[in-house]
């Protein structure tokens, strides 16, 4: 039986951005995790969490010496921080918004 | 670690706090050896509204909170033999270091040495043409339709280097990539070839770390019960210890709040990272993707295994134009049926500006039912209830056009559904940013250090 928790109970994260491009860092809290995270946490997956924004890509690079992940997600801002009609023209709250998927931990 | 030169970063943007200086300058002071305290306050927009600034009065169009940053510590890193490094120079550098000189001189410091660094700015005429054809053509179209407000390629940490060897006490630039103010310090102090390119990258690295200040001292990060930190009200700003062999130690002054641990540092290592293997600066390409971090306790994160190549043939440069007008107008409704009532207020003003592109936002949690020292009815309280906060926006070119955002809410008083209260308006001129790669043996930058005989 799949067991499913969201992101936030195993890993950290932080948004940057440049222009209409976000970058989306997820850390795990515990080594052992990174595993899920590498299984869990595939682009195609990261890009229909974020589908209603519409990216146009998503890359990940993976840092295994910090257990981390490195999502670039491009087109995702409507423009960026010049050019949305966001509060948050920066997107700097997304990090949460990823941090909300569930994943499949059984 | 011996040899240890040690850099403070004391503001991550313009705006940002003014009283975090003295205990970063403290902490070098007790610590003795050669460091350097360095400003970072030039977004990619704050330049451009320099720029405006800079036309509406020519002596200004730098960091307005200049005063304020150094006035605190000025005397102290001058006596103590800390050089200063900012790109508080904006849209003037000349213009800062005259207002530091007179700063320097009321304080009783005579004939410090200010250096400027200049060839960033790319926005007179004569740079026109070449600007256009490194624009992709539908950028170029955009420029060429658009009024010019501020043009600067990203410099790197060479002329910073020069004037400190020189004898600078004070670096003024305007647009140079974030970690130069880190990379200058460093390479003037360990003499390193600018071909070094393993060193180069660890000093670039020690730079983007710093360059946020308290994004990597427990900013931007706490969550509480979740990922705490101590004392964030008074959150120190960070200083890295770096050696000749570009081995790091990042850590903060001591009686500060905030936090360093290896997720603090993990966080901001990433923070605006695309690649980690090709982090591109004027300086070197940075790569961090072998980078192991040793959490000393005691806020202290030690750092090693950046490796650097060869600096890329371009240097980027952000040129800002005219982006018209931002419109923002909000209204809200509380209590019962406050989200239809805000719906209903939605409707109206899609129907009454069918022709402009509007976002609708209805932000809710608490906020008008309470007093102003905050006591009623609270978020979770026992009491349900509804607070929602109605926001629209647009963009145009046409400020008329965006101004009628703001009429159509105010107009939501009389005109709108029961109970709407607490309009507020906003109308702001926009900044559109154009990027481009611009060949680096067209740029000629250079540093020169300020006359004080002018002065009066």
């Amino acid at each position: 039986m799949a067991k499913k928790i969201p992101l936030y109970q195993l890993a950290h994260a932080r948004t940057g951005d440049k222009g209409n491009r976000s970058n989306i860092s997820v850390i795990a809290y515990r080594a052992e995790d990174f595993p899920i995270l590498l299984r869990e946490l595939t682009t195609e997956r990261v890009k229909d969490h974020f589908g209603f924004r519409k990216p146009s890509a998503v890359k990940r690079y993976e840092l295994e010496n910090l257990k981390a992940l490195n999502f670039v997600i491009d087109d995702v801002l409507d423009g960026g921080v010049n050019l949305s009609l966001n509060l948050d023209s920066h997107g700097k709250s997304l990090s949460y918004w990823l941090l909300a998927m569930e994943i499949d931990v059984g | 670690m011996t040899d240890i030169y040690r850099i403070a970063c004391a503001a991550g943007f313009s705006g940002d706090r003014t009283d975090v200086a003295k205990p970063l300058v403290d902490q070098l002071l007790r610590s003795g050896g050669p460091a350097c305290l360095i400003f970072e306050s030039l977004a990619e927009r704050t330049l451009a509204l320099a720029q405006l600034e800079r036309h509406q009065n020519p002596d200004l169009g730098y960091e307005p909170l200049l005063l304020e940053m150094l006035e605190p510590i000025l005397v102290d890193c001058i006596k103590g033999g800390i050089p200063i490094v900012g790109n508080f120079g904006a849209a003037n550098p000349e213009g800062a270091a005259r207002f530091i000189a007179k700063l320097a001189q009321d304080k009783g410091l005579q004939n410090i040495k200010i250096a400027i660094v200049k060839g960033d700015d790319v926005s007179a005429p004569k740079f026109r043409s070449q600007l256009e054809s490194f624009l992709s053509p539908s950028d170029r179209e955009t420029l060429t339709q658009s009024a010019l407000v501020s043009a600067n390629v990203y410099l790197g940490g060479q002329e910073i280097a020069q004037a400190l060897n020189a004898g600078a006490q004070v670096v003024v630039t305007g647009r140079v990539a974030d970690p130069a103010l880190t990379v200058g310090p460093l390479m003037a102090h360990f003499k390193k070839e600018w071909s070094d390119w393993n060193f180069l990258g660890a000093a670039t690295i020690a730079g983007h770390l710093l360059e946020c200040g308290a994004q990597i001292t427990g900013g931007y990060f706490a969550d509480p019960g979740v990922k705490d930190v101590p004392n964030l009200a008074q959150v120190g700003f960070p200083i890295v210890e770096f050696n000749a062999q570009g081995k790091m130690c990042i850590t903060k002054p001591s009686k500060t709040g905030g936090l360093v641990s290896r997720m603090t540092v993990t966080e901001q290592l990433l923070y605006e990272i695309h690649d980690p293997a090709q982090y591109l600066t004027p300086d070197v390409v940075a790569d961090i993707s072998r980078v192991e971090l040793h959490d000393a306790g005691g806020d202290r994160v030690e750092l090693t295994g950046v490796i650097g190549h060869q600096k890329p043939d371009t240097l980027k440069a952000n040129i800002c134009i005219d982006g018209g007008w931002l419109s923002e107008a909000e209204i809200s409704y509380a209590g019962f049926h406050a989200y239809e009532r805000a719906q209903l207020a939605a409707q109206i003003i899609r129907e009454r500006l069918s022709d402009l592109v509007l976002r609708i936002d209805y932000i809710g949690s608490s906020s008008i039912f309470s007093s102003d020292a905050g006591e009623g009815p609270q978020i979770k309280s026992p009491i349900g209830f509804e607070d929602i906060r109605l926001r629209v926006s647009t963009a145009n070119q046409d400020k008329h056009q965006a101004m009628r955002v703001c009429r159509e809410v105010t107009a939501l008083y009389t005109c709108g559904p029961a109970g709407g209260g607490g309009v507020r308006t906003s109308l702001k001129p926009r900044l559109t940013t154009l990027v481009c790669l611009i060949p680096r043996d067209l740029i000629h930058a250079s540093y020169e250090f300020f006359d004080t005989k002018g002065l009066v």
